[in-house]
């Protein structure tokens, strides 16, 4: 039942207009635990420089999504493929989460994983630092490089930290930030990397309303001033569908819609999912549907 | 905590029932017994040696004798403190909290935040280690030279893998052997001929890149290992290292190991000078190692690689997933501790002029981890102090009990550190924080267990 949707959801996004303009993308992507499959045939087509949202109740597996795309889970079959902005195609399946950090993929975590008896500067810095060269021994013999690695490093962190809000909070210890800080602090450090995709697991949850606000503009800004295509996983739709360009959904390890903001809320099969998994959700796609409705065709105008 | 304080959260029935119990029976008088019998135990195992003559004249010695008064007063004596005044005292502690801190941490927060009293407490540090030995005897002039300048070398050492790295190392003597070997094969005295025969200093950049290398060789298949199976597999490195060296006749000199290794002597550029029997001079050159290396090694800790040892030490999936190479830092930080070994073996081997299997037991490599621990993991001050201290009190227990039984102090002193203090005499920032951070539930602050949080 869900398969023939699938196939329909397709279309609805509409054909990749050109590979090269595909950031990110996935074939039959499967990932297994045990009898369990969590990603089932998922098929990812990511634009450059657009803010794609993952959404789907829970267990639906879009954290696990991320952690094969960032090499920490290494899915059964299919196809990842990563295409820079200097050229070429490097195949994801399987490397090294760091060696995918290198190559232009950040992440942030949903339970945030920070280091937390370290500053936030240091936090953002030892990001930053992975991008500099500068070994042991020239460290040790306290080399002009070396230096300049440790300036160039901090000059970074500060900045980023001034981008994210936290220039007043340099020197606090990571733990014992606030939630929204927190989460702050952890897209900061991601951006450290000098990421060309940029994937954030929930980073609104547990936040309140007004850093729910400073979040959706900070997702905007880091789309728009750093020009970081912006891979989305949240369960706040009013945030999912104002800042998101287009939206796709999971729902048992399979996508089954896949579109604007606007087509997504009116697919049948999303409705059911949500309907089918929490009463709360479903009122607030609902809810959302209503208000977007004036807007929904110029909406639909762009996405085909 | 004691009878009157739990007697105020009781009903009324209850209250009843515990003035019909007698006396003797409230908790307070049993935690009485178990007191008395550990002044008893305490004197047992402090006092005479048994001998196999009169079986009992130990038991004998311990019951007559004035030391089984001195246990139990002070065993009964905390008991008192501890039911009698222990509100008092918490009361007094929970006062004095908010605008003092203890000492020692009050001492440690300004070294931390005043610049100039630090150079001040390190230049005055260095002045009395360049000028108390050579007012002190003989024997304590060796015991500074063959033990403790060693021994502070390889726990500086020990300390960037498992104060900073966070990897648990259980063998790391082992490296201390390698160094050792190194200079009995460099100066001719094993039974394999080297290329050329050098004297013990120019072996010394030998030994510290053969260190490296033994600490790649390790670190290599253990990389995906943690905690206690890394624990486990170092251990066997220690073993293996032994067995070599004891069973490899042709190579190592087997169980009698190497003799009359040279003493030291540069003869280069214009400057002559043979190091010989009198340990002075081994200590200022000890000193001026260890000044290097901590210079070198506090310049690691606050760069990128430090940063990056604490990052895999706290979040490992973390680390990576912001594009830190975990296993190259991994590596890094078993080749860099390793290499304080080479020097400590060299200076060793060359002073002590000859070395055998037996130097090298596996007793060792745990001493020099609980001098780590006992210090404060990933402090440098911290291990300078435990090193020294754990080394220096054995020896001095030396003429005040049996011989046999100083060790069982020193262990005595460690499980007690372990209950009261477990960050170590002068713990570094970073690990108290891991620690309160811990405490509030937030974080782990066991550097050899997984990361809190299996769910990405
Ligand atoms: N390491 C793992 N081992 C076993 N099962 C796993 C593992 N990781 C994820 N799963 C399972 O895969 C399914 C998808 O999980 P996933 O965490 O990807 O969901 P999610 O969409 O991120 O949910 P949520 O909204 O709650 O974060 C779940 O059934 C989960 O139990
Ligand atoms: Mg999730």
């Amino acid at each position: 039942m869900t398969t023939d949707v699938t196939s329909e959801s397709a279309a609805v996004g509409g054909p990749a207009s050109d590979d090269a303009d595909l950031v990110l993308q996935t074939w039959d992507v499967t990932l297994r635990f045990g009898g369990l499959t969590s990603l089932d045939h998922v098929n990812l087509q990511m634009r450059r420089g657009e803010i794609l949202a993952v959404i789907g109740p829970n267990g639906a597996g879009k954290t696990s999504l991320f952690n094969s795309l960032t090499g920490a889970y290494t899915p059964q079959e299919g196809k990842i493929v990563f295409r820079p902005k200097d050229g070429g195609e490097k195949s994801l399946l399987g490397s090294k989460p760091h060696i995918v950090n290198r190559l232009g993929l950040a992440r942030t975590f949903q339970n945030i994983r920070l280091f937390s008896a370290l500053t936030a500067l240091e936090n953002v810095k030892i990001a930053a630092e992975t991008r500099l060269k500068a070994g042991p021994v020239s460290i040790m013999l306290g080399l002009p490089n070396a230096r300049k690695a440790e300036r160039l490093s901090d000059e970074r962190a500060h900045r980023l930290l001034k981008f994210v809000g936290l220039e007043d909070k340099l020197n606090e210890i990571a733990g014992s930030l606030s939630y929204g800080d927190q989460r702050s602090l952890e897209i900061a450090r991601a951006l450290a990397t000098d990421p060309q995709v940029l994937l954030l697991d929930e980073p609104a949850a547990g936040t309140n309303p007004t850093e729910k606000l400073e979040l959706e503009q900070l997702i905007r800004r880091i789309n728009t001033e750093l020009g970081v295509s912006v891979l989305l996983i949240e369960h706040d739709m009013r945030l999912v569908m104002s800042v998101a360009d287009r939206v796709m959904v999971l729902n048992f390890g399979k996508k089954i819609a896949e579109g604007t903001p606007s087509e997504v809320q009116q697919h049948p099969a999303v409705i059911e999912a949500y309907l089918g998994s929490s009463a709360e959700d479903a009122a607030a796609v609902q809810e959302v549907i209503a208000e977007h409705e004036h807007e929904s065709a110029s909406d639909t105008e762009d996405g085909q | 905590m004691s009878a009157v304080e739990t007697s105020q959260n009781l009903t009324p029935s209850q209250a009843a029932k515990l003035r019909r119990t007698a006396w003797y029976r409230q908790p307070r008088f049993s935690r009485l017994w178990a007191m008395v019998a550990l002044g008893v135990l305490l004197a047992l195992v402090t006092g005479e040696q048994g001998n196999t003559r009169d079986i009992f004249y130990s038991l004998e010695t311990t019951f007559t004798g004035g030391g089984l008064w001195v246990c139990l007063a002070l065993t009964v004596g905390v008991w008192v403190l501890r039911e009698f005044a222990g509100d008092g005292l918490k009361g007094l502690a929970e006062k004095a909290k908010p605008g003092t801190v203890a000492p020692l941490a009050a001492v440690r927060g300004r070294f931390q935040a005043d610049k100039r009293l630090r150079w001040g407490l390190i230049v005055l540090a260095l002045v009395l280690a360049l000028a108390i030995p050579s007012m002190v005897e003989r024997y304590w002039q060796t015991v500074l030279v063959d033990q403790i300048a060693i021994f502070v070398l390889l726990a500086i050492g020990l300390n960037v893998v498992i104060g900073w790295a966070g990897l648990l190392d259980l063998g790391f003597f082992a490296f201390f052997a390698v160094g050792a070997y190194s200079t009995a094969f460099w100066t001719g005295r094993l039974p394999i001929e080297p290329p050329v025969v050098l004297n013990p200093f120019w072996v010394i950049p030998i030994a510290v890149v053969t260190c490296l290398l033994t600490g790649l060789l390790l670190g290599a298949p253990t990389l995906r290992l943690r905690g206690d199976y890394l624990a486990i597999v170092t251990l066997g490195f220690h073993e293996i290292i032994y067995l070599v060296a004891k069973n490899a006749d042709g190579v190592t000199g087997g169980p009698q190991g190497a003799r009359m290794i040279p003493d030291f002597s540069i003869d280069f550029a214009g400057i002559s000078y043979k190091w010989s029997i009198d340990p002075l001079p081994y200590w200022y050159l000890l000193v001026f190692f260890i000044v290097i290396v901590i210079i070198l090694f506090s310049r690691l800790e606050h760069s990128r690689v430090g940063r990056a040892w604490t990052a895999i030490r706290e979040d490992e999936i973390a680390a990576a997933a912001n594009g830190v190479d975990t296993v190259r830092f991994k590596l890094m930080a078993f080749a860099i501790g390793a290499s304080t070994s080479g020097v400590a073996g060299v200076v060793f081997t060359s002073k002590y002029g000859y070395i055998n299997p037996e130097v090298f037991p596996l007793l060792q490599s745990i001493l020099v981890l609980a001098y780590v621990i006992f210090g404060g993991m990933g402090s440098i001050p911290g291990v300078l102090i435990g090193a020294a201290a754990l080394v220096w009190l054995p020896e001095a227990l030396k003429d005040y009990v049996d011989p046999s039984d100083r060790y069982m102090y020193l262990g005595a002193l460690l499980v007690i550190m372990m209950i009261y203090r477990p960050q170590g005499i002068w713990p570094s920032r970073r690990r108290q924080r891991e620690l309160k951070l811990a405490e509030q539930g937030i974080g782990d602050a066991d550097a050899m267990s997984e990361p809190a949080g299996g769910k990405f």
